[in-house]
């Protein structure tokens, strides 16, 4: 296990230089989930900002195997080279699905919901920028309540999809949230998941600056406003045992969460936010926490398929 | 030692799958393909077939999965039908342009509204610019023996191409008929395993597939791709006479001649109403007209230069679609024309549409369609002729 940032391998297999923006959430997991993983990992990535984040032809930022497939395509992709590991005998070789929340919450729904119920031996990261990023800041089902983006102008109406749930429900091995603002936690996650058989999914919370409207250098500060003011909760649920996780463990108790208006103010995508929107925003905090003490107190949520 | 077992069109497939040792499966279910997957099924689980069955959730799914299973280097199939076919259309370009050499059965079907489960063959040509082999058998024996042959094209180092072999619903996918179903030995001398194209998992030297292509890198992609076809093309024909010599059959390459050799007309056809089209010329020649049959057994790549040896010289040919371009008229009389322009001598040549949402092609039909042919062949060009469309039912 890492234990600590200087403990990970030097090993660099997301590349440098490659073409994301600045402060890009995506390319730090990314970094961290294949040091983590090693060489000997597969990428599937469906279309989405790293389409763009890997390079162009006959260049690339992997320094994995990587095969690029269509949008809603991803887990099955991932499904089929699994199978085909499977049928060689190949057991040390890690399927990661790197995919955003459009691929996944959005047009991918189908294929992953399909995925994890033939429980298929994949890694499935989704890093949640809540939109879509790499078109230019189209809402997903993935957007918050009240935030901007260039199809809800005035602010999106409805709330975020809550996909971390509907993945538990799928009663797979290993579903867990994480925040590229908590890269131990989240390499932590991967490790397990890495030395577990059958479908593992992290949803990775992943502050954009374009996108939410932030300076480049706030995407750490920004992703651990979301943990500290409670809006977003990492967790794991481990073969069914629900268990919080060291990052938000202190926000359990909401005297110690942060004023959320921190969280929405560093981000200009909040700007015209309505008292009305805000109220709802606060209210799906608080349902999350009723759930996630729920969840603690049931401690096995589910026996694992 | 190759025995005869009577089963259907489908069975037919799904023998020729396993014969041809696949190593994973990927398949949703839609009528009439179901029985080639579970045949499948049953053989993996109870018959010692050795594959993965990856059950999916869509069609879309089905070929994906067959996309990461080739990438991984696994000998892939899956089948589908009509709006399965459609709905994996995304993929069945990715697979394509992906140059990865997947095998597909396509039992053709038409398409909704209104809804139709029997033959047509509109679903599988609007495929045919997804860079795929597409072939279109007219037998039980043929759908066996093609998706053997299917794989020894697709996985050629100078193909590399998906395949697709099309069968009709019904009249070929659940009609039983006696087949010759070779032995595992005979086919594993036929079609013995390539070499393994798992780029995916080259961990030494990692590659990164179908990242963004800038349009000073793009281009040269389509060109080996065309080329890939051409390749195809002489490939198609050199593994049928392999399998001629190893198993005693042949169908033509890619288009197959019946009573050909002193035909002053030809019936230009597709898939199984090719077997209406020998009986109704069997009956011409009778009745004094030198008629003959061309089938078209491929159709991507479009074999133009065969078709033009075959029909230049003829006094007139008549070509029947079992499908529609709406706004166009028949696929097949479309491409067929395009191929004749400029040739010396060339025939007359008249269009029929037939057999629409799977009604049934006579052999009346098919004489009718040469004797209209015969008393017309110094007519100028002719657009298609929509047969057996029931006038009391049109408003």
């Amino acid at each position: 296990m890492i234990l600590k940032i200087r403990d990970l391998p030097n090993e660099e297999y997301w590349l440098e230089g490659n073409p994301a923006c600045h402060g890009c959430p995506a390319a730090i997991g990314l970094r961290m989930a294949l040091k983590a993983l090693g060489p000997r990992t597969v990428m599937v990535v469906p279309a989405g900002c790293v389409t763009i984040i890997q390079g162009s032809y006959p260049k690339t930022s992997a320094g994995v195997p990587l095969m690029n497939i269509a949008f809603a395509a991803a887990s099955s992709a991932a499904s089929g080279v699994a199978a085909a590991l499977d049928f060689k005998g190949i057991k040390d070789v890690n399927v990661l699905v790197w995919a955003g929340d459009g691929a996944t919450s959005d047009i991918g729904m189908a294929s992953i919901s399909g995925a994890a119920e033939r429980n298929a031996d994949i890694i499935y990261v989704c890093y949640d920028n809540e939109a879509y990023m790499n078109t230019g800041v189209q809402r997903s089902s993935s957007t918050p309540i009240g935030a901007w983006t260039t199809t809800t102008v005035t602010g999106k109406v409805e709330p975020k999809k809550d996909l971390p749930s509907i993945m538990m429900m799928h009663r797979v091995p290993y579903v867990a949230t994480a925040s590229v603002a908590y890269p131990l936690d989240f390499i932590e996650k991967i490790q397990k998941a890495a030395k577990m058989r059958g479908f593992k999914y992290i949803h990775l919370h992943s502050p954009c600056p374009p996108g939410w409207k932030f300076p480049s250098e706030k995407t750490i500060e920004v992703g651990r406003l979301a943990v500290q003011t409670g809006s977003w909760i990492t967790f794991e649920v481990e073969n069914g045992v629900f268990k919080l996780s060291n990052p938000s463990l202190p926000f359990v108790n909401k005297g110690r969460r942060r004023s959320l208006d921190l969280y929405l103010k560093a981000q200009g995508r909040f700007a015209r936010m309505t008292p009305e929107e805000k109220a709802k925003f606060e209210g799906a905090i608080e349902e999350n926490w009723t759930m996630v003490e729920n969840y603690i107190k049931i401690s096995k949520v589910y026996t694992p398929r | 030692m190759a025995k005869h077992k009577v089963m259907s069109g489908n069975y037919a497939v799904a023998y020729g799958a396993a014969l041809s040792r696949v190593e994973l499966i990927s398949a949703y279910p839609i009528t009439p393909q179901t029985s080639v997957v579970e045949k499948l099924s049953e053989m993996i689980e109870t018959g010692g077939l050795n594959a993965k069955l990856v059950r999916v959730e869509s069609e879309h799914s089905a070929l994906a999965a067959c996309i990461g299973g080739a990438s991984a280097g696994a000998r892939t199939f899956t089948a589908t039908s009509s709006h399965g076919l459609l709905y994996m259309n995304e993929m069945v370009f990715w697979a394509g342009y992906g140059r990865l050499p997947v095998v597909m059965a396509v039992i053709t079907r038409s398409i909704a509204p209104p809804w139709g489960i029997w033959s047509e063959h509109t679903d599988l040509l609007a495929q045919r610019d997804t860079g795929w082999v597409t072939m279109m058998v007219q037998s039980n024996q043929e759908a066996l023996d093609s998706i053997i042959q299917a794989y020894a094209i697709a996985e050629d180092e100078d193909v590399m191409l998906p395949v697709m072999v099309g069968l009709d619903a019904f009249t070929v996918s659940h009609t039983s008929v006696p087949v010759e179903l070779p032995s595992q030995e005979e086919v594993d001398r036929f079609l013995p395993r390539g070499a393994d194209h798992s780029y995916l998992l080259d961990f030494a030297r990692p590659k990164t597939m179908g990242n963004l292509a800038y349009p000073e890198w793009n281009m040269e992609f389509r060109y080996l791709l065309e080329k890939a076809m051409k390749n195809a093309e002489r490939k198609i024909i050199t593994v049928d006479k392999k399998f001629s010599s190893e198993f005693g059959r042949t169908y033509g390459g890619s288009v197959e001649h019946y009573r050909m050799e002193d035909a002053k007309y030809a019936v230009v056809v597709v898939g199984a109403p090719a077997g209406e089209a020998k009986d109704a010329v069997d009956l011409l020649r009778k009745r004094g007209i030198d008629a003959g049959v061309v089938r078209v057994r491929v159709i991507r790549p479009f074999p133009k230069v065969a078709l033009r040896s075959s029909l230049a010289g003829l006094k007139g040919v008549a070509v029947l679609d079992r499908d529609i371009s709406p706004g166009l008229g028949g696929i097949l009389f479309s491409e067929l024309t395009s191929a004749l322009y400029g040739v010396k001598r060339p025939p007359a040549v008249r269009g029929f549409i037939a057999g629409l949402g799977g009604r049934e092609i006579k052999v009346e039909d098919i004489i009718y369609t040469v004797e209209s042919l015969v008393t017309s062949v110094e007519e100028g060009p002719a657009d298609n002729e929509w047969l057996d469309v029931k006038k009391e039912l049109l408003p």
